[in-house]
């Protein structure tokens, strides 16, 4: 980890850790097999626990990635990455001026946000109507 | 009748669909330190909110509040829902002014008597009405007259909360908080000072979803200010360690250690900046290596001193022994057993918890 402001960064020290990776990553175990097992999905928010710096780097690289990258633009961009393990999806909401305003895992077949919702499908169907007269 | 759309009718007219809408609310739940489950029940209660009316008033304030509040601009939702709760007067954003402007304030209460949403920020003098009005109408009289047709009041920032800097000693003014003048009408105190852009935006889209939020001892909603800043703050392990700062260019400073020894009064400030931040999640005080002040809490302006160490009395110990004393509590962890019960009782009696309580509390 570099520094180039010792005083302004939060815990240069590396013994300022939570230990939280760890105990995350049996968390999504857990999930992934609940999953398996009856089909409930799970959702972590990121940023509800606290991590010190250098700690959700670990996580994420230790999650790794998977097959699928997809990329929402609806009022700024999200990420939904399948992480190394499927059924393991780490999904970032950005608004329109970038800033990160969720982080989630979501353990599931797929993330709800990633499905067509009913009304955006009428809505884009009553317009297809229109187009095509 | 344009405020009788929902917000969901008027996300949809705007062309927000449906994957933002639940993007925001996700974010809402996050902020709102609700868990992901929660998403659906915010969604279905956003979709039906309808347009409240607003009426925000401005008392003795330096208009740090409006400011905050308008840096919560990611042009997002949150515009949007301040588009949608139709803020019928606001001195620094309203366009209108004289009597035009009273005009329309007194409009909007009867339209919506009993519906509409008050904010408030600032201070009230009561020593002298003159010294505070507003097109002539003193604030007092214009706090009452407003708030009687209410459905409740939002006091935003530590002066309208707690009397803020205008009530610190000698209070020339005899500036009072809102709670202090009315009594009938739901409160919420959004203290700090400022507060979080983001907390004042996220308690008026709690109230617009959910209504009348659940609120601690002092009016403020739990969702921000359930925690100290103590029990969220990343330096935690120095403290809990004894590794504290002892000057603010020194090897502990430098390497980011506990603020504590330099007046951080953390331990007994509830708020949400340890987790929610400033500046859009970039940092705040204690990480940018400044105490903090405790500007959501009551009489922090004449709680001692910013730079002096909680555990120290003002004026009571000569420094040395002042030092002495608390290193020794330190030791004990004593800020882990000071009783909260006790720290509420000190604040709302406007007390100051004394190095004897403290010693009491530490005795089996």
């Amino acid at each position: 980890m570099h520094y180039t402001n010792p005083t302004a960064c939060s815990g240069a020290s590396e013994d300022v850790l939570t230990h939280n990776v760890l105990p995350l990553l049996h968390e999504i175990r857990h999930a992934l097999g609940k999953w398996l097992e009856s089909g409930d999905p799970t959702v972590i928010d990121l940023r509800a626990i606290p991590m010190a710096p250098g700690e959700e780097d670990e996580l994420l690289a230790r999650l790794g990635s998977g097959e699928i990258h997809a990329r929402l633009s609806a009022l700024g961009d999200s990420e939904i990455v399948e992480t190394a393990y499927p059924g393991a999806w780490l999904v970032t909401h950005r608004n329109t001026a970038g800033e990160i305003i969720g982080k989630y895992i979501e353990v599931c077949d797929i993330p709800q946000i990633l499905k067509a919702p009913q009304e955006d499908v009428r809505a884009g169907l009553q317009r297809l109507q229109t187009q095509l007269g | 009748m344009a405020r009788d759309k929902t917000l969901g009718e008027v996300l949809r007219e705007r062309g927000i669909s449906r994957r933002g809408f639940l993007k925001f609310c996700a974010a809402t739940a996050s902020l709102m330190a609700l868990p992901p489950s929660t998403v659906p029940a915010i969604a279905a209660a956003l979709e039906k909110a309808r347009r409240p009316s607003v009426i925000w008033l401005s008392f003795q304030e330096c208009t740090g509040c409006t400011e905050s509040l308008t840096r919560a601009h990611s042009t997002t939702i949150e515009q949007l829902i301040f588009d949608t709760i139709s803020l019928d007067y606001h001195h620094t954003l309203q366009a209108a002014s004289g009597t035009g402007a009273e005009d329309a304030r007194e409009s909007a209460m009867q339209e919506n008597w009993g519906e509409y949403l008050l904010v408030v920020d600032g201070s009230i003098p009561t020593a002298n009405p003159g010294y505070s009005t507003i097109a002539g109408i003193s604030n007092v009289d214009m706090l009452r007259e407003t708030a009687a047709g209410a459905a409740a009041i939002v006091s935003v920032g530590s002066c309208a909360a707690f009397g803020g800097i205008p009530q610190a000693k000698p209070n020339p003014t005899g500036a009072v908080s809102v709670s202090e003048l009315i009594t009938d009408k739901p409160i919420i105190n959004v203290p700090g000072c400022p507060p979080i852009p983001v907390v004042i935006t996220g308690v008026l889209t709690q109230f617009l979803a959910f209504g009348l939020p659940e609120l601690d001892h002092l009016s403020r909603p739990m969702a921000f200010y359930g925690t100290s800043i103590h029990d969220r703050c990343y330096r935690r392990p120095f403290y809990d360690r004894g590794q504290f700062a002892e000057t603010f260019d020194d090897e502990g400073a430098k390497k980011g250690w506990c603020l504590y020894k330099l007046g951080c009064k953390g331990p007994t400030t509830y708020n949400a900046c340890a987790t929610t931040k400033w500046n859009e999640g970039t940092s705040f005080p204690i990480e940018s290596g400044h105490p903090c002040l405790g500007c959501s809490e009551p009489d922090f302006w004449d709680a001692g001193g910013f730079y002096q160490a909680l555990s120290i009395p003002t004026g009571d110990l000569p420094r040395a022994a002042a030092y002495g004393v608390g290193g020794g509590l330190l030791a004990g962890a004593a800020m882990g057993a000071l009783n909260r019960v006790r720290k509420n009782r000190a604040v709302q009696a406007h007390e100051k918890v004394t190095i004897d309580d403290l010693e009491k509390e530490r005795k089996p």
